[in-house]
């Protein structure tokens, strides 16, 4: 008998496949990139970028959407140039209280019965005040010791690859093997049952919302530890590109349908997708066009492995 | 800076300026490249920067100067996206990158990377604060106060006075705004009644000024930041006030607008804004720290002002929904590295 992967294994290989394609690529163009520095200079700015997909992946994973995480983050990044640099204390119990607020959210979408997008599009524009008022103008300081962590470099390998690994089995086992983790996609997927079974929808919700404000906040910092200060604006680009990352990366829309290796591996594909681009030098015009056209090939690639699997 | 935000159809660019020697004396820096790190293309200020950058720069590549001067501008104006660019260029090798900067400071993290590199880091117009790179700053707020001189020269009695101020949060505003401010301070026969934001585009402008305008005493001037002045006038216009002196910002329409006043009733204003040229004296600048030069880290370049009398000649050398500009030569940059 010969092998054939089911469309199930050749699904979950797609978003390492597609980053191995345009690493190949890079290395192709850009040879000076096959190094340890080449490496970290291409990957650093990826891990903001994948605790945000993260935390995306969370609110995905209950059938919500979050169109806030991006002024979330640069507000998180506003808190950590400002307070925790100069009082720790301070800083850390507002970051708290932003977990908190996450986890309201979820309640409040869920009690209320309120569309998730309406409500993280009006928080985006009260994330992005608040950023305003602690940072009315770029500027403030990377506590040092965030910045030690994030330009800390780790032998062998960027210190990126070893974090987003360590930081995708992490959730994947929290999220795809644990008990409490089926729960929780389950309210994703079927609610109704999920409920019956006597498990809290609210809860479900809100420890998924309090986990995306908890990436959310790790994105904020480990952003500052590579810029070194912040800016309010710094991170509006986050809400798209982190939905981008979760689809890219072998989640789906609806049905609590998710993959956090896969989502890490998606930040990172769309990270290096927009440097393959600028090597090749191709025109800013163009750039977000064909940021697209790469995201609709892999998404169409998924189509047909879908198919092929129904068959 | 982030003046106009819309009218991408003119390249234009005016006022061409001193043709460089022909005589390939610049041996020292003929195999160095250097990279253009541009946040913004999307007013006619960033395009008219980005085409003066290629007409003196591929000049240059021509004659020898440099290996290459290739601009790159990032899709979306984002520190992140911009801090990733950056890397790139590090990785490509480029000897200087020339920065025009999304964030004064969000982007240390990458210019730190590149100077660590041996890369020489030149930041323009949007300077970054890094202690390692080089910085041609605009003094915007001397733009502001410039303008409250110019009007006490001419309204002596003085009068009250509405801000056209540009996009909130952005230093620029604060600065222009705070040079403005100065200035009322020191001649106290203007008020300041009135504050609107025109985020450097005319329709906002125009939006802003009709909506405060009913709420006003009158006004004797407009103190602006470029890009609004011909907004502010239609604003007037269409609420049947007459139209106070409202200091210009060198775009076409606005001293094509100006022109047609003057010649009509004598109108008197002043036009002052940056030239988008500013891109080839940082690159100028950059082939001189690469040369080896001694250049300090800090150094300031002038405004280009549009008086009653040179009007004409700057109009004519404005292409339709350009900015009056002027392009530097390898010896302006030396007289500004030597402080003159």
């Amino acid at each position: 008998m010969t092998f054939v992967p089911s469309a199930r294994l050749l699904r979950s290989l797609l978003p390492a496949f597609s980053l191995t394609v345009i690493l190949i690529a890079i290395f192709y163009l850009q040879p000076r990139a096959m190094s340890y520095f080449g490496l970290n200079l291409l990957l650093n700015l990826a891990l903001p970028i994948a605790f945000a997909t993260l935390a995306q992946m969370c609110v995905i994973a209950v059938n919500d959407l979050d169109l806030g995480i991006g002024a979330f983050v640069g507000f998180v990044a506003c808190v950590g140039a400002t307070w925790l640099n100069e009082s720790p204390v301070l800083g850390v119990a507002v970051l708290a209280l932003c977990i908190l607020a996450y986890a309201a959210l979820g309640a409040l979408i869920h009690l209320r019965n309120l569309p998730s997008i309406v409500v993280t599009l009006g928080m985006s524009f009260f994330w992005l005040g608040l950023a305003l008022l602690v940072l009315p103008t770029p500027g403030g300081k990377a506590p040092e010791w965030v910045r030690a962590v994030m330009t800390f470099k780790a032998p062998g390998m960027p210190t990126t690859i070893y974090a987003s690994a360590m930081v995708a089995i992490l959730v994947h086992f929290a999220l795809m093997r644990s008990a409490y983790g089926a729960v929780v996609r389950g309210v994703g997927g079927n609610p109704r049952s999920v409920e019956r079974a006597g498990w809290s929808i609210l809860k479900a919700k809100m420890s998924m919302y309090a986990l995306a404000g908890f990436f959310g906040v790790l994105s904020g910092i480990s952003l500052i530890g590579l810029t070194t200060s912040a800016d309010a604006n710094i991170a509006l680009r986050y809400t798209l590109l982190s939905i981008a990352g979760v689809i890219l990366g072998g989640g789906e829309f609806v049905g609590g349908r998710i993959s956090p290796v896969g989502a890490v591996l998606g930040a990172m594909t769309l990270t290096l997708a927009a440097s393959f681009l600028s090597f090749l030098r191709i025109s800013p015009d163009w750039q977000i066009g064909a940021q697209g056209a790469i995201l609709i090939i892999v998404l169409a690639l998924r189509v047909l492995i879908n198919r092929a699997g129904k068959k | 800076m982030v003046h106009f935000r819309k009218s991408l159809l003119s390249l234009g660019v005016a006022a061409a300026v001193a043709a460089m020697s022909q005589t390939s004396a610049f041996a020292d820096t003929s195999d160095k490249r250097i990279a253009l790190s541009n946040n913004y293309a999307g007013n006619s200020w960033r395009q008219a920067m980005l085409t003066s950058w290629e007409k003196i720069t591929s000049a240059a590549v021509k004659d020898g100067v440099v290996a290459a001067a290739d601009a790159f501008t990032t899709a979306e104006n984002q520190v992140t996206e911009q801090a990733a660019q950056i890397q790139n260029l590090i990785l490509q090798g480029y000897d200087a990158i020339v920065i025009n900067a999304a964030s004064p400071d969000a982007l240390n993290g990458a210019v730190e990377e590149a100077c660590a590199a041996g890369i020489k880091v030149i930041s323009f117009d949007g300077i970054v604060t890094a202690p390692c790179a080089w910085r041609i700053a605009i003094d915007f707020k001397q733009m502001g106060k410039e303008q409250l001189i110019y009007l006490a020269e001419h309204m002596p009695d003085g009068g009250n006075l509405l801000e056209i101020r540009g996009l909130a949060g952005v230093f620029v505003d604060d600065e222009i705004s705070a040079g403005i401010h100065e200035g009322v301070a020191e001649n106290s026969q203007f008020k300041i009644v009135g504050s609107v934001h025109g985020d450097w585009a005319q329709d906002v402008a125009q939006k802003a000024v009709a909506g405060i305008l009913p709420s006003l005493p009158e006004i004797a001037g407009v103190v602006t930041q470029g890009g609004d002045g011909y907004g502010a006038a239609q604003a007037f216009k269409a609420a049947g006030r007459p139209i106070p002196l409202i200091i210009m910002g060198n775009r076409q329409d606005e001293l094509k607008w100006w022109k047609e006043q003057k010649d009509a009733n004598g109108y008197k204003t002043m036009s002052v804004s940056i030239a988008p040229g500013v891109s080839t004296l940082a690159f100028w600048v950059a082939q001189q720290i690469l040369d080896g030069a001694d250049v300090p880290k800090d150094l300031t370049v002038p405004f280009l002002r549009v008086d009653q009398d040179d009007l004409e000649e700057k109009l004519a050398g404005t292409e339709e929904g350009s900015v009056a500009n002027v392009e530097y030569a390898l010896e302006d940059a030396k007289k500004v590295i030597a402080g003159k």
